[in-house]
């Protein structure tokens, strides 16, 4: 993939980082305004994936590579469980709120909710990347027809390891 | 409420022109139609959470379904149909319309839940005591995220091990093998 024409670059490139911070957005206010860690995780993937339609795949994967995509979906699925695993240590059951039980924040303001802020955020992370790694894998496959048969080619893919 | 039923129309219209037509691109692009008209009915609905969630992944599913298509050279489908298959599937859709009229007999009223009935049912426990036991003022994410939260740790389960599923068949190259001169 080489990428798009000048203009889709040109206009990629100005409207990437607003589509980024609208889903960092949509995650850290997830429990005061509609949204919430999945629809804040896709939309920072769909900011890389603008990225790998208008550079070509070569260019987004400079940024997140696809071995730190694979990473950050496994810290992320960790860290919800981990805060999960904290509510049995300090509240004494599993998945309880714990910093609301304790010390409650101000209602409707952004550092109230307790543990689900920080939820929203690990589960931002796992759906995040692991959605960007399923564009990559699709754009990374090619099916071309030889004579009557289909076969699935891949791409040369840089290999991080 | 008569726009929500354009929007269904419209919905139906969307489905019955994605299965029935023979180019690709143009059934992918009438099911991203299908997703859209859904999200706005949700709008209308008054779930603006699940609206949100729906227009998104709804584009990023139609990216992904345009690139595997365009990739593709099989943008058209040729053949007809068989008539056992046809009669079938007539034959069952017909049994599940009979049984789909008794269903919706049953239902309650359209905009009036059941669950509002009982005092003490737990949707109504949600909507009072919400906000005092989790401070999280939007009610669902106190839902997804608090009182249910271990439904959304199995659905990041399963996402995660569909993840791991697709990259171990689809990676571009197999896991290196012991070195076959090395320690064996």
């Amino acid at each position: 993939m080489t990428g798009m024409t000048l203009i889709v670059k040109r206009i990629a490139r100005c409207v990437k980082s607003f589509i980024f911070l609208y889903g960092i957005y949509i995650t850290l206010y997830g429990h005061l305004t509609p949204g919430g860690g999945f629809a804040g995780g896709v939309i920072i993937a769909c900011s890389f994936i603008l990225l790998i339609l208008a550079f070509g795949k070569e260019k987004a994967l400079e940024r997140i590579s696809k071995s730190l995509a694979s990473e950050l979906d496994s810290i992320g699925a960790l860290m919800f469980l981990f805060i999960a695993l904290l509510g049995i240590l300090i509240g004494g059951s599993f998945f309880i709120n714990f910093i609301q039980k304790n010390n409650p924040g101000q209602d409707f303001h952004l550092f109230s909710a307790g543990t689900i802020i920080l939820s929203n955020i690990a589960i931002a992370i796992k759906v995040g990347s692991s959605l960007f790694m399923v564009f990559v894998i699709f754009a990374v496959l090619r099916v071309v027809k030889k004579g009557d048969k289909f076969e699935m080619i891949q791409t040369e893919m840089r290999d991080e390891e | 409420m008569e726009i929500l039923f354009v929007l269904l129309i419209l919905m139906i219209v969307g489905s019955i022109i994605a299965l029935e037509t023979k180019d690709l691109l143009a059934a992918v692009i009438s099911v991203g139609t299908v997703g859209l008209t859904c999200s706005v009915a949700f709008l209308f609905l008054a779930a603006p959470d699940i609206a949100i969630v729906q227009v998104v992944v709804e584009v990023l599913v139609l990216v992904i379904l345009i690139r595997a298509t365009i990739n593709r050279d099989t943008t058209a489908i040729s053949g007809d149909r068989e008539f056992f298959g046809m009669a079938v599937s007539i034959v069952l859709l017909f049994v599940i319309f009979i049984f789909g009229i008794k269903v919706f007999n049953d239902l309650p009223q359209f905009g009036q839940p059941i669950i509002a009935l009982f005092s003490d049912a737990p949707s109504n426990t949600y909507i009072s005591r919400g906000l005092k036991d989790t401070g999280a003022a939007n009610i669902v994410s106190s839902v997804i995220l608090d009182y249910r939260a271990y439904d959304t740790l199995g659905e990041a389960t399963v996402l995660f091990t569909a993840i791991l599923g697709a990259l171990a068949i689809l990676r571009s190259k197999a896991r290196k093998k012991q070195k076959e001169t090395g320690n064996k």
